[in-house]
C-alpha cells in the first residue's frame, strides 16, 4: 500500500495495456459505483478496447467488462504499470 | 400479501445483472406458473407462484443489481423487498442467485446479503458457462466459507433444478438454520464507525453499514434500521467509511477466491472469444456497419415477417364482423318494429368496436415481433454494445449514459420510460430525457406507419433492387431517433443547461439466448400493450362511433336532391347512399371539416382531420378511428380491409385522398406529435406540476406541423402527386 500516484489516469490507457488502480475521486455516487465494481485500490485494470466514435472506453476489471466516458475514466488514478 | 391471516412464504431472487437470474426464475417456478407484474411498484417486478413440498411460496423476481447499496429510489427496490417481505418474522428465504464463471465478482453482493442475518439460499449459476471457460466454482468449498446452502445450477439446460428447489424447502421449512451473517473482518475504522451508530451490532449494523454506502434520496423513510439518517450523515461527512468497507469486502473475498475455484485462479477461456468479438462488433467501420445492417433487418422483419400474420387476423376480424353483421340482419327481419334500435347497435358493434378496435389489433403481430427483436438482442448482450456505440452520441447530445436505456424502451412505450429514468439521481439529467422521450417511436406509431406505408407505398419498385416498405419504415425510425437527439441537443443549450453526469456502462459475455425466456418476455409484453391500449381504444372508439353517428338526418336531409333522384329511380338502399353524407353531418364530420382549411397546406383531408382528433387519447387511435369513418361510409359494400379504403378514397376534386406523398406527411406529423394521454399524465407526475407536459406538448406540435409542412410542400415542389 505504499505505491504512489504516478500521475497518470485510466483515460491515458492504450487498449491492451493494463495498470493497477490507485484511487478514485469524481462525484460521491459516481467513487462509490467503480469501488463496489471492483475498481478497489490495488486492482488490476486492463483496457481492452475504443468504441468507433472514441468513448465509452472499455475496461476489463475482476472478469467483467466495463464502459467508461474518457471524461469519467479521468478521475481514475493509477498506481503503476502492472 | 394475501388477503387472509398466515401470510404466504416468499422467496426473493437477488443477484446481479447478467447471472441469468430471470432465466432462472423461469425453471425454477416452472412453465405453468401463475406470473404477474407487481403492482405499485416504480419499476416492472415479475411474481410467480409455485408449490415447493406442501405449500404454495410466491416468488418474487427483483432487478439485477451489483450491489444493495442505492443512489436513487428505484436502487433502493431489492434492500426495500428484502425489509418488508423478509423483516418481521414472515416466512420467507432469500435466493442469491451468483455468476458462475464471475464468482468472485458476484460474491461482494452476496456478503451484503448475508449481513442482513435473513434466511438465505445461494445458487450459483451459468454452471454450464464456468465449466467451457475452464472456471468451476467448487460448490462445497463455497458453502463452507459462507455457512448457508448453495446450489450449482445451470438455468438454461435445468441442471440443479430440483437440488436448489430442495434446499428452497428445507429453508423455508428451517429458516434459522440458514441465516445470513457478517462475514468481513472490518478495519477499526469502519468498526468504530458503525459501533457509534448501532452498538448492538446485529442487523442495525448491517442496515448502518447500507446506508454509508447510500444517498438519503434512496429511501422516503427517516431512520435506517434504528438510527435515525441524519445521524448516518454526519457519520458519512466525518470521514469516508464508505471505501474502507468496499476495500474490506473485497480484501475478504480476494483473500478466498483461488480456493472457491476447483482448479484454482486461471484465465478466463471465454473472455478472449468476447474481445474477439468485441473488437469486431465495436470497430468503427465494422461495427457500424453491423449495427446499422441490424437495425434494417428488425424492420425488415416487421413487414416480411408479420405480413402473413397481420393478413390473419384482418380475416378473422372481417369474419366476426360480417358474422355479428349476418346475425343483426337475421334479428332486424324477425322483428321490424326493432329495426331503428337494432341497427343502431348493429352500427356500434360491426363499425364501432370491430372496426375500431379490429384496426389496431391487427397490428399486434408486428408489435410482438418488435419486442421479440429487441428481447433476443437483449439476451445476446448485443443492446449494450449499441448502447456503447451510441454513447458518444448521446454524450454530444447532453444526455447521460444511463439515458440509453430509457431511450430504447421508449421505442415500445414512453409511459415506463419515463418511469425508468428514476434510476437517474440527478433531476437535471431526468428531466432532459424525459422531455425528448415522448419523440422516440413508440409502438403506438407502428400502426399508423404500418397502415400508411402498406397501404400507399409499392412492395418493389422497378429497377431498384431493395425492398421500399421496410425501407420507409426503417427510415421513419432514424428520422425519429436523429430528431430525439437533436432535441435533446437543443433542450441541453436552452432550457435544461449542464452536463451530464457520469455512468457506469456493463458489458456482458455474449451468449445464446434463452428461448423461453425471450418468449415469455415477449408475450408478458405484448400482453400489457394490448391490456394498456385496449382500454383507452376501446372507450375512444366507442366515443368516436358515437361522434360519428350523430345526430341522425333521413336520407332526404342530408342528400341533395338531385343524386336522391337518381338512386330512387335506380331503386338503390337509400341508407347507403345516405351514409357518406350522413357522416359529412355528424359531430366529428363538422369537426372534421371545420379543421380542414389548417390542414390543408399538410395534405390531411377532414377525415384525416376527425381521425387525429381521436389520436389525441392514443396515436393508435387513429388507425381505429379511420376504420370507423370507412366502415360507416361504406355501409353495405363488402368489409373490404382498411388498406383497400384508404387506397381508393378520393378528395374533392376526384383526385386520391391517400398518396405517398400524404402518407409521409402523416407519417411525420405522428413521428413527432405528443398525441398520448397516458404520457401527459405520467410527465404531469413525474416533473411535478403541468408546466412541462403543456411546454412538450406544444413544442411537439410546432414541430408535428412544420415538419409536415415541410415534406407535403417539398415534395409537391419536386412533382410528386
Amino acid at each position: 500500500m505504499n505505491a504512489t500516484f504516478t500521475g497518470r489516469t485510466l483515460d491515458r490507457l492504450a487498449p491492451g495495456e493494463s495498470a493497477v488502480v490507485h484511487a478514485i475521486g469524481g462525484d460521491r455516487p459516481f467513487r462509490l459505483r467503480l469501488l463496489e465494481l471492483g475498481l478497489v485500490p490495488g486492482t488490476v485494470v486492463v483496457c481492452v478496447g475504443r468504441s468507433p466514435l472514441g468513448d465509452p472506453l472499455r475496461f476489463r476489471v475482476r472478469d467483467a467488462v466495463i464502459g467508461l466516458r474518457r471524461a469519467d475514466a479521468v478521475h481514475v488514478q493509477l498506481r503503476s504499470d502492472a | 400479501m394475501n388477503a387472509v391471516g398466515t401470510p404466504e412464504p416468499t422467496v426473493l431472487l437477488v443477484g446481479p445483472p447478467n447471472a441469468g437470474k430471470s432465466t432462472l426464475f423461469n425453471r425454477v417456478t416452472g412453465a405453468s406458473a401463475a406470473t404477474s407484474n407487481v403492482v405499485g411498484t416504480t419499476v416492472a417486478l415479475e411474481q410467480a407462484w409455485s408449490r415447493l413440498g406442501d405449500q404454495t411460496v410466491r416468488f418474487l423476481d427483483l432487478p439485477g443489481t451489483a450491489s444493495l447499496a442505492a443512489a436513487s429510489p428505484d436502487e433502493a427496490v431489492t434492500v426495500q423487498a428484502v425489509r418488508t417481505q423478509l423483516g418481521a418474522g414472515d416466512p420467507g428465504v432469500a435466493l442469491v442467485v451468483l455468476d458462475g464463471p464471475r464468482l468472485a465478482r458476484s460474491l461482494y453482493l452476496a456478503l451484503q446479503v448475508l449481513e442482513l442475518g435473513v434466511p438465505t439460499v445461494v445458487a450459483v449459476n451459468l454452471m454450464d458457462e464456468a465449466r467451457e471457460a475452464g472456471r468451476v466454482p467448487d460448490i462445497a468449498a463455497l458453502q463452507d466459507v459462507l455457512g448457508v446452502p448453495v446450489v450449482g445450477v445451470s438455468a438454461r439446460r435445468g441442471e440443479g433444478i430440483d437440488a436448489l428447489r430442495d434446499a428452497l424447502t428445507a429453508a423455508l421449512a428451517d429458516p434459522d438454520a440458514v441465516r445470513g451473517r457478517d462475514l468481513v473482518d472490518w478495519p477499526d475504522t469502519v468498526r468504530a464507525s458503525v459501533e457509534a451508530l448501532a452498538p448492538a451490532g446485529g442487523a442495525d449494523a448491517a442496515w448502518v453499514r447500507w446506508a454509508l454506502l447510500s444517498e438519503p434520496v434512496a429511501t422516503s423513510e427517516t431512520h435506517v434500521g434504528q438510527v435515525p439518517w441524519d445521524a448516518v450523515l454526519a457519520a458519512r461527512a466525518q470521514e469516508d467509511v464508505g471505501p474502507a468497507m468496499i476495500a474490506a469486502r473485497y480484501a475478504w473475498i480476494d483473500a478466498r477466491a483461488a480456493g472457491l475455484l476447483q482448479d484454482g485462479e486461471t484465465e478466463d477461456a471465454t473472455a478472449r472469444r468476447t474481445d474477439a468479438v468485441d473488437r469486431f462488433l465495436l470497430h468503427p467501420v465494422s461495427g457500424t456497419l453491423v449495427f446499422l445492417g441490424l437495425m434494417w433487418l428488425v424492420f425488415w422483419g416487421l413487414f416480411a415477417g408479420a405480413d402473413p400474420l397481420v393478413g390473419f387476423v384482418e380475416e378473422v376480424f372481417g369474419w366476426v364482423g360480417s358474422g355479428v353483421s349476418a346475425w343483426f340482419d337475421a334479428r332486424i327481419a324477425a322483428w321490424p318494429a326493432a329495426e331503428g334500435w337494432l341497427s343502431l347497435l348493429q352500427g356500434l358493434l360491426v363499425d364501432g368496436v370491430i372496426a375500431g378496435v379490429g384496426g389496431v389489433v391487427v397490428f399486434v403481430p408486428q408489435i410482438a415481433l418488435l419486442f421479440l427483436w429487441l428481447g433476443v438482442l437483449e439476451d445476446v448482450g448485443y443492446l449494450s454494445r449499441a448502447s456503447a456505440l451510441m454513447d458518444r452520441v448521446l454524450r454530444a447530445a447532453g444526455l447521460p449514459g444511463k439515458a440509453f436505456v430509457p431511450l430504447l424502451s421508449g421505442f415500445a412505450c414512453a409511459v415506463p420510460a419515463i418511469l425508468a429514468t428514476r434510476t437517474m439521481p440527478r433531476f437535471r439529467d431526468r428531466l432532459l430525457t424525459m422531455l425528448v422521450l415522448p419523440l422516440t417511436s413508440c409502438s403506438a406509431r407502428l400502426p399508423v406507419y404500418a397502415l400508411m406505408i402498406g397501404a400507399l407505398f409499392p412492395a418493389t419498385l422497378a429497377g431498384w433492387p431493395i425492398p421500399v416498405r421496410p425501407t420507409v419504415m426503417f427510415g421513419m425510425y432514424v428520422l425519429s431517433t436523429v430528431v430525439t437527439l437533436l432535441a435533446a441537443v437543443v433542450l441541453a443549450r436552452t432550457v435544461v443547461p449542464g452536463d451530464a453526469s457520469a455512468s457506469v456502462l456493463e458489458l456482458p459475455p455474449y451468449r445464446l439466448p434463452d428461448p423461453r425466456s425471450v418468449l415469455r418476455t415477449v408475450f408478458r409484453r405484448t400482453g400489457d400493450f394490448l391490456h394498456e391500449a385496449g382500454r383507452v381504444i376501446l372507450v375512444a372508439t366507442i366515443v368516436l362511433w358515437a361522434l360519428l353517428t350523430f345526430p341522425r338526418y333521413a336520407p332526404e336531409d342530408v342528400v341533395p336532391p338531385d343524386v336522391l333522384a337518381e338512386a330512387v329511380a335506380r331503386g338503390e338502399d337509400l341508407a347507403s347512399v345516405a351514409a357518406p353524407y350522413q357522416l359529412r353531418h355528424s359531430i366529428a364530420g363538422q369537426m372534421g371539416q371545420a379543421m380542414e382549411p389548417f390542414t390543408e397546406p399538410v395534405g390531411f383531408t377532414w377525415k384525416t382531420d376527425i381521425a387525429l382528433i381521436g389520436a389525441f387519447a392514443a396515436r393508435e387511435v387513429f388507425v381505429g378511428t379511420l376504420g370507423i369513418v370507412y366502415g360507416i361510409e361504406e355501409a353495405d359494400e363488402e368489409s373490404g380491409s382498411l388498406r383497400d379504403a384508404i387506397r381508393s378514397d378520393t378528395r374533392a376534386d376526384g383526385t386520391a385522398a391517400y398518396t405517398p406523398r400524404v402518407g409521409l406527411s402523416i407519417m411525420v406529423f405522428f413521428a413527432f406529435a405528443m398525441q398520448c394521454l397516458s404520457t401527459l399524465a405520467v410527465l404531469r407526475k413525474e416533473t411535478g406540476g403541468w408546466r412541462w407536459p403543456v411546454f412538450i406538448t406544444v413544442v411537439t406540435f410546432g414541430m408535428a406541423y412544420g415538419g409536415s409542412l415541410i415534406v407535403y410542400q417539398g415534395l409537391g415542389l419536386l412533382g410528386w402527386a
